[in-house]
């Protein structure tokens, strides 16, 4: 670079010469260096702003970058011991009324095997048949020694099996957590609760997925994360379930009944206090359905909810309660029973010959076909249709469960005069015994409306529409109190609960039309305390047959009265009833009339 | 005095990093005491569970019954029936009781009363 000095010597000479001062050439090269540096430190100072500028802008882009990545991720809770699998086994509990647990999770092991890492899977397979006795040796083998490279062995294995296999010291057999659903009271509400298995699985969780029952009917709340921690309370008292099953088999036994089913339901809310279909199973360990022959037989049939039966002689109460509604008449008026009835070719007949007439109180009493078709005749099929649906026969119960849902009453497809009469001795319509508790409570609260319900109700009455007024609902408390006290359910009686209630023996229907002479479905339709109804017990009995007093008996008056007589006895304390018996106390005092 | 303004924003700055950056680690270590302790309470939880489910199967009624039956002997424990509701007039008033002598002072000092009181 030439530099060019402050006092270049030509130009001072120069100016010399002119006579001008060469101090000014000196300033103005003084001048011109200064702008040239001045220029230069402009320009470093500009790059050095531009950078500084670069590294503020980049330092909040940086923040700003970061605040906007926060601002759409998802927030994330600090992470808990079980591994993200997408897999959620947690499952609310199930309780009853009192808070007893009825079901509940139980962290269990799953077994699994990996063919391609095993040593010696010949010797693996057969240990594991040894530990395992349900488990197929030869099927193992084959896999083990095959090409697949997972193989679940079981789904659940207890801590004492774990260890065992463990102690084969096979690195092909591994094991992974999971939860499986455990239910502590063995067979007991087995066929309200139904069962769980288990959906997608995974080595290191399961998915537990209700299969029946409440469990199904309830998957999606049991499975609702925000409802996990509170469990779900059932209306079902389990002491009265764990007494009702008690008496019940002991009951089929004596009786000699190929199944049976028990309903007991307060009148006022329709809470389900115990149901119990036998034979029964373990939901532990389900066993599978039936896939040929009759459903009914196999133990996972709800003959409570699901049996449509007909139930014979306890729907003559439905007839006489029409026509008691209707003001056709009252419980002493004399009706004509004199039989049989003839329609076409068909004949209606009584048990007995009761006589040229009776009054209502005692066609329930007595039992008489002849004298509930001639009721029914009078009100008329209209009536009698309208209140059988209202008492809910024409639609499935609203119970929670998704098995009772499906069960629609099988109704006539043409309501004739003939259907007409027959119905009004319940031949000719088949429902559920739970439909028939539903409608007996009704008769029994003062005529509301109840939706049988199996979770537990917070009110003391949950009265729907009133169908009967309660002066009928008095009546027909009566005439059932009578049928008790005088008529065909004479071993009802229990001392101090004023048991009421309606017996029916219905003769089984033939799979291809006609009845079995020798078969019946025995039904008691019971209240108690008659005088203001609590609870209402349906007690069925399938073909029960016991020898008495000289005969082969299997009308209900012997064989399902006597059960449900015991079982009243038993479960009325244990639901905290008193029994009233005269001079306990309770005074009353009642005006003379002169 | 630029210069001492300068030194004293880099101490600053120094100071304020420092912080920065023990912050960071306290709350790496608060997030690992978390997760550590979470730990702790999941498996508190399920032990929490197995005792409940445990509970349950060993109150099931047919164990109950079962060692009611066993016990009759000690027990004598029958089905609840209705005769076994009773009235409160049945409950008998509590009978006054004698405290027993269980000292030889007490003894002396009743031997005393007893023999004071018959002079």
């Amino acid at each position: 670079m030439i530099r060019t000095p402050l006092r270049p010597l030509a130009r001072v000479i120069d100016a010399r010469g002119k006579g001008q001062n060469p101090d000014a050439i000196e300033a103005t090269e003084r001048g011109k260096r200064n702008q040239v540096l001045h220029q230069k430190n402009r320009k470093r100072a500009e790059s050095r702003l531009t950078l500084l500028g670069l590294a503020f802008f980049l330092g909040f882009a940086a923040i700003g970058g970061k605040m906007a990545v926060l601002a759409v991720s998802e927030p994330v809770e600090p992470k808990l011991a079980v591994s993200d699998t997408g897999i959620h086994s947690q499952r609310a509990d199930i309780v009853d009324r009192n808070g007893s647990i009825l079901a509940t999770n139980l962290v269990t092991t799953s077994l699994y095997a990996q063919p391609h890492m095993m040593i010696e899977p010949i010797k693996a397979a057969q240990e594991l048949a040894k530990i395992f006795p349900d488990v197929n040796q030869e099927k193992l083998l084959k896999e083990f020694t095959g090409t697949r490279k997972f193989v679940w062995v079981r789904k659940k294995v207890s801590p004492e099996q774990k260890q065992l296999v463990h102690d084969i010291g096979e690195p092909g057999l591994l094991f992974g957590p999971r939860e499986m659903r455990l239910y502590p009271n063995g067979k007991l509400a087995a066929h309200i609760l139904g069962g769980a298995g288990f959906g997608k699985e995974d080595v290191r969780a399961a998915e537990l997925i209700g299969v029946a029952g409440v469990e199904k009917y309830f998957d999606e709340r049991m499975r609702d994360p925000a409802q996990v921690d509170t469990p779900l309370q059932l209306s079902i008292d389990l002491t009265a379930q764990a007494t009702t099953r008690r008496v019940l088999s002991g009951g089929m036994k004596i009786m000699n009944a190929k199944g049976a089913a028990a309903v007991l339901m307060d009148v006022h809310t329709g809470e389900i206090v115990s149901m119990v279909s036998l034979p029964d199973f373990d939901p532990n360990d389900r066993p599978s359905q039936l896939l040929k022959g009759d459903p009914s037989d196999s133990p996972l049939f709800n003959r409570a909810a699901q049996g449509v039966y007909e139930l014979g002689s306890t729907f003559k109460l439905f007839a006489a309660a029409v026509s008691l509604e209707k003001g056709l008449v009252n419980e002493n008026t004399m009706i004509n029973t004199r039989g049989p009835i003839k329609w076409g070719k068909f004949k209606i007949r009584d048990f007995h010959n009761y006589g040229a007439s009776l009054s209502v109180m005692d066609i329930i009493v007595k039992s008489s076909n002849i004298g509930t078709a001639r009721l029914a005749q009078a009100a008329g099929t209209q009536a009698q249709k309208d209140f059988l649906k209202q008492l809910g026969f024409f639609e499935p119960t609203p119970l929670e469960l998704s098995e009772a849902r499906r069960v629609k009453p099988l109704l006539p497809a043409n309501w004739s005069d003939l259907s007409t009469m027959t119905i009004s001795y319940g031949h000719g319509i088949a429902a559920t015994p739970l439909h028939l508790a539903s409608a007996y409570a009704t008769l029994a609260n003062g005529g509301y409306q109840v939706k049988p319900t199996l979770l537990k109700s917070n009110s003391s009455s949950q009265h729907g529409d009133q169908v009967l007024s309660d002066e009928t609902s008095k009546t027909l408390m009566r005439m059932l109190r009578a049928v008790v006290t005088r008529g065909t359910a004479s071993f009802g009686e229990v001392k101090g609960y004023h048991v009421g209630g309606k017996t029916g023996s219905a003769d089984k229907p033939k799979p291809n039309g006609g009845y079995y002479e020798d078969k019946v479905i025995a039904t008691f339709a019971a209240t108690f305390p008659t005088h203001d109804p609590k609870y209402v017990l349906i007690l069925t009995l399938d073909e029960p047959s016991i020898r008495a007093a000289g005969e082969n008996r299997r009308t209900a008056g012997w064989t399902a009265v006597p059960v449900a007589a015991e079982l009243i006895t038993r479960v009325a304390p244990i639901l905290n009833m008193r029994p009233e018996v005269a001079g306990s106390g309770k005074v009353e005092y009642m005006q003379a009339k002169h | 005095m630029r210069t001492v303004f300068y030194m004293i924003c880099s101490a600053i700055v120094i100071t304020l990093a420092y912080w920065a950056y023990k912050e960071n680690y306290n709350t790496q270590t608060a997030l690992r005491e978390v997760n550590e302790l979470q730990q702790k309470i999941a498996i508190q939880k399920e032990a929490i569970a197995v005792l409940n489910a445990e509970w349950a199967y060993l109150n099931r009624p047919e164990r109950l019954r079962e060692l009611v039956d066993m016990n009759f002997e000690d027990l004598q424990l029958i089905p609840l029936m209705p005769s076994h509701f009773g009235d409160s007039e049945m409950v008998g008033y509590p009978t006054e009781q004698q405290l027993e002598i269980v000292s030889p002072v007490s003894a002396t000092i009743a031997d005393v009363n007893l023999s004071g009181a018959g002079q």
